[in-house]
């Protein structure tokens, strides 16, 4: 179990369409790496080395500090069984650790329930985008979902504050308990004063934030932003949680260029955010994961990559301790997985035990639905 | 016109369609209201969408792949199509016929089985049944590929009895047994698609029904008490004459048509709301051999359907949340392109149209509503039902205009409440708007300035409409 001065805390930042593992965490000197990706390999020289076989992309320079610290651990060939191959499936199985059935139940919903029974703090999780992952998806579980931290609120159509104020008091005495209603708008009232009291504390995160750190202004940056916002801001939120635009991985075209840019993105914000947090003595109590549904293909397509089985996944955090886990999966096309993908050795139910575990002190193996064997990352 | 008339159709309207413009609620309770359901029921008889003009404006709705443009393609015509209870109906199906795009990964498979929905929704229950288990989509979804003359996969089998047609059981006894299930899904071997999937290695190319004799299992089977050489389309039949499917079918249509009940699963042991209704409807049904149209004609034409109590008694699920609020305001009429952010909303509000959650479909009733979708759904609301740059809302302000040169907070607030609706509040709600406006007083119109204030108090007040709870009912 992690030691930390406060409450731990987890970020999670999902990284949408299938980020191609292959040119992320490079075989540097594997042959057949090379074979297989005419068009896109990159050349050995221009790698980020972090051990004698494995390296970095190079636009992922951000992140070789937080190995050399000790800080970063990268899991390769992670995965499940029977790969799934829509982004939708595949997303949805790490969301709710189902490979078989449906499930409707999110992984971080159902923790969120562990770390606060009661629903005692409206902001317990706090999602940062449109519409709530399915990870976050539990009955009975209030996650705000905010598009926008700095608009963030009820009526934000309004014009004028004092016109929005007033508006805003109207509605709270409108949603206040009403005798004789009936039972679903009793339900409903609550719910409205449970999302007023919501974004009322929420609203108030970015004016009490200041920072020397400058996030990209692209959504990963904005939003990544907004989480350190939101901590710093000390609402006791534990789960935290945003999606990169949707499908942007989803290399199967230039993928040279595209991801580049992608991974120098999440790279760049990445590094932000620690170096925030660190600024102003609150990373101690934060893990931040990024992972993606799948990877992608082993041979290139001339221009891309398709729709592959297993992928990466990075924590960061200063009680991470960094280094590889899992195997690097075998490129030799004899031991590639129907269709030419690599194949998975990592469940990434393992991963998220120990987070559960060892981070949040939390029984596990009713969350991620099983007895995954636990990688040991954290320090 | 008579008040109670207009809230009718109005009430009509937002259950058989998407609701409507106040400007077309007029016309239509004025055609009269067994006028309009005859409409409504006999789609033909309605102006067609203009698909070639449809697919000019939005080339990228045509055979489209993406999921996106399917989901959008089918909102426009949610917003535009004449033919309002064939696109309510069509939802209606795909809330009970449940295959989603997680697994299917084919938008325009996905738009090809709402529009089974939507050309057979209505029609003979059987023929919808035989259309489904023949649609490539859903047979792909519910594994029956998988299913194999040697080795069965019980999926499709099951779910078309347990949540397609029969259901599990009613008057706390069961429909069927699971041996009952098994003859089902040998019936079903054999019934498979091509090009099979995944699809590789050249990616994937449109599907087709294939039935397979050689993978078929054509043993005697018993199925419901009857034995023999069942394929298919004897287990849809034999489905189709049960008093459990007339039943099942009744009370869907009064849950998504007429008022919320209990979540399915419950529907074994918990009778309906109202007997006498599902009754009404299960003969309907009987009588008319198995038309879906004679049972909403009854419903629609029913004291059942057009009783006050009734009225309101649905969460909004998030489709019609924002469909009906863009058919209000008239924002989005017409042909012309670039409706994806509004086609994105339901699914911020819980609702991702071609990929619900399950096979079992979304939970409705107030489970539509979270502290996260709530906030979606009322700033959504408010935002476009409190623009008066729309067309609608500019329209719904003249009219409030025209209900006097003057008007007290009362009077602007029932004014405000009847356009809008009418939307019928609790009375503390009801105090709170009046009281809001009594702050700001008496309203004119009179001079440039009394107009400009009167427009922005009618936006606003229209905003608190919409962000009440009772504005979450329809």
């Amino acid at each position: 179990m992690v030691q930390t001065k406060k409450d731990p805390v987890l970020a999670v930042l999902s990284l949408s369409g299938g980020n191609d593992g292959l040119n992320c965490v490079i075989p540097r000197n594997n042959g057949h790496y090379r074979d297989a990706r005419p068009t896109i390999a990159v050349p050995e020289d221009q790698i980020i080395p972090l051990t004698d076989e494995l390296g970095l992309h190079p636009t992922m320079g951000p992140l070789k500090k937080y190995w050399d610290e000790g800080k970063l651990a990268v899991f390769v060939g992670i995965g499940y069984p029977t790969p799934s191959y829509s982004h939708f499936r595949s997303m949805d199985i790490w969301h709710t650790c189902e490979p078989e059935a449906i499930g409707t139940e999110g992984w971080l919903g159902r923790a969120t329930k562990q770390l606060d029974p009661n629903s005692e703090n409206v902001l317990t999780a706090v999602n940062f985008g449109r519409g709530l992952p399915r990870a976050l998806v539990m009955d009975g579980v209030p996650v705000a979902s905010v598009g926008n931290l700095e608009t963030y609120g009820l009526l934000t159509g309004i014009e004028g504050e004092n016109q929005r104020n007033d508006a805003l008091e109207v509605f709270g005495r409108m949603y206040a308990p009403a005798i004789g209603t009936g039972a679903v708008m009793d339900y409903i009232h609550q719910t409205g004063t449970d999302a007023l009291k919501g974004a009322d504390i929420l609203s108030t995160a970015p004016d009490a934030y200041t920072s020397s750190v400058e996030y990209s202004s692209t959504a990963i940056g904005q939003y990544m932003k907004n989480i350190a916002q939101t901590h710093l801001a000390g609402f006791g939120t534990r789960v935290l949680y945003t999606t990169s635009p949707y499908n942007g991985f989803d290399s199967h075209a230039n993928q040279l260029q595209a991801n580049s840019g992608l991974l120098s993105d999440v790279s760049n914000t990445v590094d932000n955010f620690m170096t925030d947090l660190r600024e102003h003595d609150a990373s101690d109590e934060v893990t931040l994961m990024f992972f993606s549904e799948f990877g992608r293909r082993v041979k290139d397509n001339g221009s891309g990559t398709d729709h592959g089985a297993a992928g990466v996944a990075f924590v960061v955090g200063e009680h991470v301790k960094g280094g590889i886990y899992g195997q690097y999966p075998s490129l030799e096309p004899s031991q590639l997985e129907e269709g030419g993908n690599l194949k998975f050795n990592l469940d990434f139910r393992s991963v998220y035990s120990t987070i559960l575990e060892e981070w949040f002190s939390l029984d596990a193996n009713p969350i991620v639905n099983g007895n995954f064997e636990r990688t040991k990352f954290f320090a | 016109m008579a008040e109670q008339d207009i809230a009718l159709m109005s009430h009509l309207m937002r259950r058989a369609g998407f609701g409507a413009s106040r400007d077309e609620i007029e016309a239509k309770a004025a055609q009269g209201y067994d006028s309009v359901v005859q409409e409504l029921l006999n789609p033909e008889t309605q102006e067609a969408v203009d698909e070639d003009l449809l697919y000019r404006y939005n080339p990228s709705y045509y055979e489209a792949a993406a999921i996106e443009n399917n989901v959008q393609q089918w909102v426009w015509r949610m917003i535009n199509s004449p033919r309002q209870l064939q696109e309510k109906v069509a939802l209606f199906w795909h809330m009970i016929f449940c295959a989603g795009h997680s697994k299917i990964d084919s938008g325009q498979e996905m738009g090809l089985m709402v529009d089974i929905f939507r050309q057979d929704g209505m029609g003979k229950f059987d023929n919808l049944l035989l259309a489904l288990s023949t649609n490539p989509g859903m047979m792909y979804y519910l594994d029956n590929t998988e299913s194999h003359k040697a080795n069965i996969n019980e999926n499709y089998g099951r779910e078309l009895l347990e949540l397609f047609s029969l259901g599990v059981g009613m008057d706390e006894g069961f429909n069927y047994s699971e041996d009952d299930v098994k003859a089902c899904a040998r019936a079903f071997t054999g019934w498979n698609i091509a090009p099979p999937y995944p699809p590789f290695p050249h990616g994937r190319s449109p599907w087709e029904f294939r039935f397979d004799p050689a993978d078929h299992d054509s043993q005697e089977k018993t199925f419901l008490g009857e034995t023999g050489n069942w394929n298919g389309n004897d287990i849809i039949e034999i489905a189709c004459k049960q008093p459990a499917t007339a039943r099942f079918l009744a009370r869907h249509l009064y849950n998504y048509f007429v008022a919320d009940e209990p979540q399915i699963p419950a529907w074994r042991l918990t009778p309906p709301r109202d007997q006498a209704a599902i009754e009404a409807m299960e003969k309907a049904y009987w009588e008319s051999d198995h038309s879906i149209k004679a049972m909403l004609e009854v419903l629609f034409t029913s004291e059942f359907f057009k009783d006050e109590a009734v009225r309101y008694a649905k969460v909004k699920n998030p489709t019609e949340m924002v469909v009906s609020l863009l058919r209000m305001t008239g924002e989005f009429k017409g042909y012309k392109p670039g409706l994806f952010d509004y086609s994105q909303e339901p699914k911020y509000m819980g609702m991702d149209l071609m990929n619900p959650p399950t096979v079992e479909g979304w939970h409705t009733g107030r489970e539509w509503i979270d502290s996260g979708t709530l906030v979606e759904r009322i700033n959504f609301a408010s935002d476009i039902l409190g623009n008066t740059e729309l067309e609608g809302v500019q329209s719904l302000v003249n009219r409030l205009m025209g209900l006097g040169d003057k008007l007290t907070p009362e009077q602007f607030v029932d004014g405000c409440l009847d356009l809008t609706g009418p939307v019928v509040l609790f009375p503390d709600t009801m105090g709170q708007l009046i009281s809001h406006a009594t702050q700001e007083g008496e309203l004119s119109h009179g001079t440039d300035a009394e107009k400009t204030d009167f427009i922005r108090r009618s936006g606003e007040m229209f905003q608190m409409i919409a962000a009440t709870a009772e504005f979450q009912f329809e």
